[in-house]
């Protein structure tokens, strides 16, 4: 991984984490804090900074994970804007992992169906991929009017504004330059 | 944003209007406490007392949908009392312009209006020219067609006994916040503005917006710390997907998308329509063709117009934005959907007939973390038989922000880097992953035809990586765009060229990505001075941390005050040095014709006080009530904004006073977020706040014999909702001209699903919206509430 948390920056962000811990953990008693503390589970795992996916002040966190599961999260205290705090928010970004509602496999809802069917990817990206093309190919205009237009208007695609710009690049790619969908949408304009 | 959120603590005076940064921006609050600290002075305009009213020095209350009533007194008050900042008015705008004859103003309505199309003839607006093309001025301001006589005529209108009528503010507080707002007109003072939706959505929403920018223009208080016009965005991303052109009517950077016009038809045409004759977009080709480079690689050539046929070209005039979607989806002109994190069967206007109109889908895919209302549209909770439901729908798991990496733009234009933390949960994938998989499965399906359907797609250049994991790396350089024959990366949009030889995914980021190193993984955060933080991640465009900053200094380059130096012209070093990255080339020196024009965008560089051509309604903002509105238009006799265009009738249904009296918007909460999938399916949040509700007066709650907690019924003409009472102080019944008024908010964060659950305030919103954005209405419609 090629973060850039510097030294001054991860020494700092220990005894940061420590001390948060220390009063949700054990109550005020410093001395049993500061000897427990290097037991921390955290205590040997790196911080992750990342930013927190709810509103636009884009502010720092630090994710401390191990192999299967995201142990603690907390505010960045380097960081320029929030300065170590957060609000409910982003305090709660961890279970954004954890919550028992996140969907982990894809599902297929076939027409008429009451209920999901939790189905491979291979299975949905190829059903979804047909949709798309038999849509496409049926309602594709090259011309109207005699000019070139090169679109369909019977898919539409919605939002964005949660995901990153890597996938706002390819995403609006994809469908605009490479589908020629017209009704692209997101957010930004409700 | 034009500044950002450190530089909130430089301000004088900010006021918050539309917005509630206290609650819905909490760390934000951080930079305002900071400016309050050294004493600076916070407005609070809102139409509930608010937590940031809780936290200002003064709070005026305004009906919603009042805003340029609001605005067009204070600005009528800046200009009787003569509290502009004169020089910056004289020349860094375009007060000075003299407007052609055929521009008029008469009873609400400007010059050139055509009521069949409900759209105006906009060059009647035009400026005057002489045979060259030159705008005519008039520097000593006295021209009775010049801009600022122009406005000081329209804005004499809003006499501040007529504005409280029409908002419902306390008359000695109107005047009050006037006083305080217009004492950021003295030179070296500055005062900000913060909007957030609570000024978009309206029917005249981005002349809501233009309110507040004349005002800052007038008080000189673009381009400066501690000043700007700063829209508080609702997403994490909402900045960046926007850049990257995820509307119907924008291709990355903020450049048109074609036409099937005539004049569209041949890429040169195409280009002559967009390009200005003057002004920064003048490059307008040289980013287009780096765009299309971006597209379509080799496929894109002088020869072929560089691929600029592959494009698909919009049907002219037509609507394609959310709420038109909508209304073709029910009238079954579209057959497939794909959503992307995106819930609006919570989040759209009137979302219960959006929701019926899913039903009309053959198919949708939905891509997000959690189950969403919109993806179990056809569930029974959701009152639909299943059985009758023919749309196939297929969900794609998507993981979260810290399980991939990538980069986020915040409200202050900061691409920030997000490194990935754990491994996805599960089976879900990044979206970036997703969207890949999609194209590579599309390309094979394709990759043996020459349909013109399949020619698109298979010209598509798609060089992310052979499998089906993407390398960002290559994600990224694309965006930046590196130079085709070398694949050296370009370090400036400066740099793009217009003949096919470099590339830019997005030409407002190119220089994020240098050769070596992203920009936006930058991570030092020393300030070196005006809390800049220029080596902290990377800000759009060229670094630039406030926009317009030229207009941080006076006609010689020296900064308007001592203490807020943005950028000055050190004659010395024959450069522009300070704090900030200029705004244009930074030897540009008083030899220069364009030394004094601070507004590069804009063709001519002066600030527009009058928008000649870009606005549907008219140059100066005027006050039109909400599509639904409890009284008459104090102003005219015009009520509604003349450019609205209607949609669908059934999808629009509109109630009138006499049936729904009571006035009601929409806001968020602290502990949710939009249509509430990330924060009603978070245990904590979910606990934290469990269930809708609606806000209301004391006095209402009196008049209706509604008690706190009880069970409630609001009605509008699209339909009601359960929810529960409670009564607070933070809403009081408006005492207007005509007569007094009941105001209610509700939050608009939940649906049936997740944790917490509770009725879509959505449901009882309207279908319309601004004449410019189509924003929805949301802020503003008439409902009636009984026990139930
Ligand atoms: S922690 Fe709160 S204020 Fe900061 S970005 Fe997240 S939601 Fe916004």
């Amino acid at each position: 991984m090629e973060v850039n948390v510097t030294r001054r920056q991860f020494l700092k962000l220990s005894g940061a984490v420590a001390a948060t811990l220390a009063v949700v953990e054990l109550g005020f008693d410093e001395k049993s804090a500061k000897a427990q503390s290097e037991e921390f589970k955290i205590a040997k795992l790196t911080p992750t900074p990342t930013i927190c996916p709810y509103c636009s002040v884009g502010c720092g966190i630090l994710v401390y994970a191990n192999e299967d599961d995201v142990v603690y999260t907390e505010g960045d205290p380097d960081h320029p804007i929030n300065e170590g705090t957060l609000c409910s928010k982003g305090t709660t970004v961890r279970q954004v992992y954890t919550s028992e509602k996140r969907v982990t496999k894809p599902m297929y809802r076939a027409p008429g169906s009451s209920k999901w069917e939790e189905v491979d990817w291979d299975f949905a990206l190829d059903k979804v991929a047909k949709n798309i093309k038999e849509t496409r190919d049926k309602t594709f205009m090259e011309k109207e009017n005699g000019i070139t237009v090169n679109r369909t208007d019977a898919i539409a695609y919605l939002g964005g504004a949660a995901l990153d710009n890597e996938e706002c690049h390819l995403l609006q790619k994809l469908f605009r330059a490479g589908l020629g969908l017209s009704y692209i949408e997101h957010q930004a304009r409700i | 944003m034009t500044n950002h959120w450190n530089d909130l603590q430089f301000a004088d005076v900010l006021m918050v209007i539309g917005a509630n940064p206290a609650e819905n921006h909490p760390i934000s609050f951080r930079w305002i406490s900071k400016a309050i600290e050294k004493g600076g002075k916070l407005i609070s305009v809102d139409p509930r007392y608010t937590r940031t009213s809780q936290m200002a020095n003064v709070y005026g209350q305004l009906r919603s949908g009042t805003d340029i009533a609001f605005i067009g007194g204070m600005i009528n008050y800046v200009l009787e009392h003569e509290l502009y900042h004169k020089e910056y008015v004289a020349h860094y705008t375009n007060a000075a312009y003299i407007v052609a004859d055929t521009y008029k103003f008469e009873d609400g309505m400007f010059s050139g209006y055509d009521e069949a199309t409900r759209k105006y003839d906009q060059s009647q607006w035009a400026f005057k020219t002489d045979e060259e093309g030159n705008v005519l001025t008039d520097p000593t301001l006295t021209d009775p067609n010049c801009v600022y006589q122009l406005m000081k005529k329209h804005y004499a209108r809003y006499d501040i006994d007529t504005v409280v009528g029409v908002t419902g503010t306390d008359k000695d507080t109107y005047m009050d916040i006037c006083k305080t707002y217009g004492s950021t007109g003295e030179v070296g003072k500055a005062g900000t503005i913060l909007y957030a939706m609570g000024g978009t959505q309206h029917t005249v929403g981005t002349q809501n917006i233009r309110a507040y920018a004349i005002l800052q223009l007038l008080l000189g208080n673009i381009g400066i710390a501690g000043g700007g016009v700063n829209a508080l965005r609702g997403e994490s991303n909402v900045q960046g997907s926007t850049d990257f052109g995820l509307l119907y009517h924008n291709v990355p950077g903020y450049m048109e998308v074609p036409t099937g016009s005539e004049g569209d038809s041949t890429y040169q045409g195409f280009l002559d329509r967009i390009t200005p004759a003057s002004g920064y977009w003048v490059n307008k080709p040289k980013f287009y063709t780096s765009m299309l480079k971006s597209f379509y690689g080799d496929n894109a050539t002088a020869d072929n117009e560089f691929g600029y046929h592959f494009m698909p070209k919009i049907a002219p005039g037509k609507d394609y934005s959310f709420m038109r979607l909508f209304d073709a989806m029910h009238r079954k002109e579209l057959e497939g959907l794909i959503l992307f994190g995106s819930n609006p069967v919570v989040g759209g206007p009137n979302s219960f007939k959006e929701q019926a109109a899913m039903a009309n889908l053959k198919w949708m895919v939905a891509v997000d973390l959690f189950e969403t209302e919109t993806s179990a549209f056809w569930q029974k909770e959701a009152g639909n038989d299943p059985s009758s439901v023919q749309t196939e729908v297929i969900f794609l798991p998507a993981c979260s922000s810290f399980e991939k990496e990538g980069s986020v733009t915040n409200s202050g234009r900061w691409m920030q880097y997000r490194w990935q933390g754990i491994a996805p949960k599960g089976e879900s994938r990044a979206d970036l992953e997703i969207t890949h998989m999609l194209a590579r499965r599309l390309k094979e399906l394709y990759k043996n035809e020459s349909t013109p359907a399949a020619k698109q797609i298979n010209a598509l250049y798609w060089n992310y990586g052979d499998d089906d994991h993407p390398d960002i790396e290559l994600v990224c350089r694309d965006i930046n765009g590196y130079d085709w024959k070398t694949k050296k990366q370009i370090q400036s949009f400066g740099d793009l060229q217009d003949d096919g030889s470099t590339t830019a995914g997005c030409w407002i980021y190119t220089g994020f990505y240098p050769e070596n190193e992203n920009l936006a993984k930058r991570r030092d955060n020393t300030n070196e001075g005006m809390s800049n933080f220029l080596n902290w991640s990377f800000a759009w465009p060229a670094n630039r941390r406030i926009l317009y900053n030229r207009a941080s200094a006076d006609l010689n380059g020296k900064a308007w005050s001592k203490e807020r130096v943005g950028i000055e012209w050190n004659a010395q070093e024959g450069k522009w040095t300070g704090y900030d990255i200029p705004d244009f080339v930074a030897t540009k020196g008083p030899d220069d014709p364009t030394f004094n024009d601070p507004f590069i965008m804009m063709a001519g560089g002066k600030g527009a006080l009058y928008a000649a051509a870009k606005l549907n309604e008219g140059p100066f903002p005027e006050h039109y009530e909400p599509y639904e509105n409890p009284i008459s238009n104090a102003f005219s006799s015009v009520q509604l904004n003349p450019a609205v265009q209607f949609g669908e009738e059934e999808m629009n249904a509109k109630g009138e006073a006499d049936k729904y009296p009571i006035v009601a918007t929409t806001y968020r909460l602290s502990e949710h977020w939009q249509s509430g999938a990330m924060t009603r399916n978070v245990p904590w949040l979910a606990e934290l706040v469990n269930h809708m509700f609606i806000e209301i007066s004391e006095e209402l709650a009196k008049e209706k014999g509604i008690k706190e907690k009880d069970k409630v019924i609001v009605a509008t003409a699209r339909g009601e909702i359960e929810a529960y009472a409670m009564i607070t102080k933070r809403f009081k019944p408006y005492k207007l001209k005509e007569k007094t008024v009941h105001h209610i908010g509700m939050p608009w964060h939940f649906g049936y699903k997740g944790i917490a659950t509770g009725a879509t305030a959505n449901r009882l919103t309207p279908h319309i919206g601004c004449a410019n954005s189509t924003i929805p209405e949301y802020k503003a419609f008439l409902c009636d509430v009984r026990r139930v």
